[in-house]
């Protein structure tokens, strides 16, 4: 084997058709070129799948999940892996990171990732313990949520060991499960959780016994991973309140909190904040992923009609989809909800962003109580929870809801005999992907108006698209920081995070190599994947690399009132974004381009996109 | 019972843990020349979310695992206190992890012989990174005189569900 410094350069490949596992050594020129997590996803992914891309069903035993960490994993504070595979959201590859103790794990375990192809035909979960990897039944465990799973794997492997798993969500192939990881976190962006549950895998649980791979200069690195500890330890709003502070401030002060389905992006709801959840809910402050000095996280109990429930946080994120998007302020109900989300296994932004949805439909009397079998009502916990548990098992229009909200308007459309875009304009998602929940009318929170038009990953907030291409403010800078991979918390700037990468690796990455040849090589896969779609969606750039109509309605209220997204600037950023990343007009890499990063195997793929879409 | 002037002892506060394994980290760091949390003297154990435990020898005043040790393999370092393990003398019979009442040293794949906290000869690297960290959720102090501090010595698991039941109902 080729010699290689933070990473093996070997990944754990696991058939569930057969049972069989294997090793694969992968090519260091491979990490040069996409480094790892979500760039080598991307090329595992196009690799094998690409000639037929279209005709996968990601939800079909032939669909590959991908499980990945990168060179910086272990080794840069903050931990995280990504979970990718072809989206059953999007159609095409999300790079979904999640922290995760089992990130360090696997490479602690001798891997660079776990791939895992085929479906079984009985429930299994993977148990790997460094050479020994075995697919055990998990038929006991099937159904089990995620408190009582994580409780179950830890006495059927007998030890405390991280794990990735599935909740119900995830087994009833709910398009917005999330694969799951220490109770509360999520990777929820591009619905991977319904990919474990069509392949039956439970769980992957990683026992790894090792060191971590050597680095190449390990005096410099022993003062460069000081120097960032030093750094993020520091950052004491996320240390006291972590993203629960936002609550209250991207609504109140940035205007750009997603209220009741974003109708609104502002209130002045004071009750909707971190204080009370800080002073009445807080059993945990701070608490951390593995490695880092950061510990934005918080874990949270919450008593509700006599039940208990706990969560993290909850962080913004789920607070705001799962709160003031439902219109729901009394946070001990929002911590409720987030806490049943995490337990059912459900993508946090995914489904509140749906709720939310359903509740508008309701509201505007496109869904009526027939249809739901109860009435739905803005800030309504009951109702809400079991809509939630409805889509979680898909019951009654759950059996909709589960799709997510572009699927279930096409749906309901139909059903309603109503012209389809009347029931879109209430679906506030990109390519499939419910927008993350931070809007970017008033300008003063997310700035860019092609941030989720342009994203190879839709309405992911932690993948957002910028002017200039060879800035942070580009989605190229989080394609990189999910394949170093990094957490963009506790990332630094590109300097110093290059620097990082190159001692780890002894590579010499500077910074035109990654803002002109890595980020717009993994991008211009991720692209052209997303843009091959199938089997049930197909994306025409011309129409859906846009924001959803709603952020084209101007802000009802506050500081910002009358903002919208002005669309001439739209289509000009778009344009002049694509350009810079040399993709032509449609955002389409061109041939020029394809054949300077070294992608020749695409040139014949995309010349028939090109005349698919009768673009010049 | 008396302890010898400048014995010191590494004192936990659950409550300011964060479950990080920064000291896990620090200790592999130190004692392995690589990140190798698996060989880390110190360990993090969670069984319910919010009540991480940090576990480690506790150094017992009747030290059970020294008079164990059928090859002498364990001693007291008087200075600090430690129980060190002279690696050439270690046999892995596992007697010493028999006779702890927390079943605390470690027997690690890739290394031959017993791995116990030495309290990195007077100064814990995994105490000071928590503090670098502002964790603070270890801190090293004069060893107590007190035979209580075998109460810490209970196994990992054990401290984790005793702490997360109080912690969460």
């Amino acid at each position: 084997m080729v010699h290689i410094f933070g990473s093996w350069g070997r990944l754990l490949r696991v058939d569930l058709s057969t049972g069989k596992t294997s090793t694969e050594e992968v090519h260091p020129m491979v990490y040069r070129m996409y480094v790892g997590g979500r760039g080598l996803a991307a090329y595992l992914l196009w690799r094998e799948l690409g000639r037929k891309w279209r005709d996968v069903d990601p939800l079909g035993p032939e669909n590959v999940l991908t499980v990945l960490t990168g060179p910086l994993t272990g080794y840069y504070p903050g931990i995280k892996l990504v979970v990718s595979g072809k989206s059953p959201q999007s159609g095409g590859v999300v790079g979904s990171a999640v922290s995760s103790h089992v990130a360090y794990a696997i490479k602690a375990a001798g891997y660079d990732g776990v791939v895992v192809s085929g479906a079984s035909r009985d429930p299994v979960y993977l148990y790997v313990r460094d050479d020994s990897v075995e697919v055990r039944d998990a038929s006991k465990l099937w159904g089990l949520r995620g408190l009582e799973l994580v409780r179950a794997l830890r006495e059927d492997v007998g030890r405390d060991l991280p794990s990735l798993y599935i909740g119900p969500a995830g087994e009833n192939l709910v398009r917005t499960a999330a694969v799951m990881a220490r109770w509360f976190h999520a990777a929820g962006y591009g619905g991977y959780g319904a990919v474990m549950g069509s392949k039956k895998l439970k769980a992957i649980v990683v026992d790894g016994s090792g060191p971590l791979p050597p680095v190449a200069s390990r005096d410099d690195f022993a003062k460069l991973r000081y120097e960032v500890i030093d750094r993020v330890a520091a950052r004491s709003t996320f240390r006291k309140w972590g993203t629960t502070s936002g609550l209250w401030r991207v609504g109140y002060e940035t205007s750009s909190e997603p209220v009741r389905n974003w109708q609104e992006e502002w209130h002045n709801r004071e009750e909707f904040s971190h204080a009370p959840i800080e002073r009445r809910h807080w059993v945990k402050n701070p608490w951390a992923d593995w490695g880092c000095p950061l510990a934005c996280m918080k874990v949270s109990k919450a008593l509700v009609d006599g039940v208990g429930y706990v969560t993290d946080g909850p962080d913004y994120e789920m607070g705001a989809y799962l709160g003031s998007n439902l219109g729901l302020f009394e946070v001990d109900k929002v911590i409720a909800l987030s806490a049943l989300a995490d337990d059912l296994g459900l993508c946090g932004i995914q489904v509140g962003n749906v709720l939310g949805f359903a509740v508008e439909l309701f509201e505007k009397k496109v869904l009526t109580e027939e249809d739901v079998g109860y009435t739905l009502k803005w800030g309504d916990f009951s109702s809400l929870k079991r809509l939630l548990e409805d889509v979680a098992y898909r019951r009654g229009i759950g059996m909709v809801l589960a799709e997510g909200a572009y699927r279930s308007a096409i749906e309901l459309a139909k059903r309603k005999r109503l012209p389809v875009e009347d029931v879109l304009k209430y679906a506030v998602q990109v390519k499939g992907i419910g927008i993350g929940a931070h809007g970017i009318r008033s300008r003063k929170d997310y700035p860019q108006p092609i941030a989720y038009a342009a994203s190879v990953q839709g309405g992911d907030h932690t993948s957002v698209a910028g002017l200039p291409a060879n800035s942070e403010e580009s989605e190229v800078w989080s394609a990189f920081l999910d394949s170093a991979v990094i957490c963009m918390f506790t990332s630094v700037e590109e300097d110093t995070v290059l620097k990082f990468l190159n001692t780890v690796t002894g590579w010499s990455v500077a910074k035109d190599e990654l803002y002109g040849t890595i980020g717009p090589r993994i991008l211009s896969l991720q692209r052209i994947l997303l843009l091959l779609g199938g089997p049930d969606v197909r994306w025409d750039p011309r129409k859906h690399d846009d924001n959803p109509p709603r952020f084209y309605e101007p802000l009802p209220s506050g500081p910002y009132a009358g903002s919208l997204v002005p669309r001439e600037e739209v289509s000009k950023n778009l344009v002049e974004y694509y350009r810079q990343l040399g993709w032509d007009d449609l955002g389409i890499p061109t041939e020029e381009t394809l054949r300077r990063l070294g992608l020749y195997d695409a040139v014949d793929v995309v010349q028939a996109l090109r005349r698919e879409l009768g673009a010049s | 019972m008396s302890t010898p002037q400048g014995q010191l002892w590494i004192l936990v506060d659950y409550t300011a843990c964060s479950g990080c394994r920064l000291c896990e980290i620090a200790c592999s760091l130190k004692h392995e020349g690589a990140i190798w949390p698996s060989a880390s003297r110190i360990t993090i154990y969670e069984h319910y979310p919010g009540a991480p435990v940090p576990q480690y020898c506790v150094q017992c005043p009747d030290y059970p695992c020294v008079s164990a040790c059928p090859t002498k393999a364990l001693r007291v370092d008087q200075a600090t206190g430690a129980v060190l393990v002279d690696p050439s003398l270690c046999t892995l019979c596992l007697n010493c992890v028999e006779a702890c009442p927390g079943k605390i040293p470690k027997v690690v794949r890739g290394k031959k012989y017993i791995l116990i906290c030495d309290l990195c000869k007077g100064d814990p690297v995994c105490a000071k990174e928590c503090s670098r960290a502002g964790y603070n959720a270890l801190k090293v102090i004069r060893k107590p005189a007190s035979t209580g501090i075998k109460h810490y010595a209970k196994p990992g698991r054990t401290l984790a569900e005793e702490l997360g039941k109080k912690y969460l109902t």
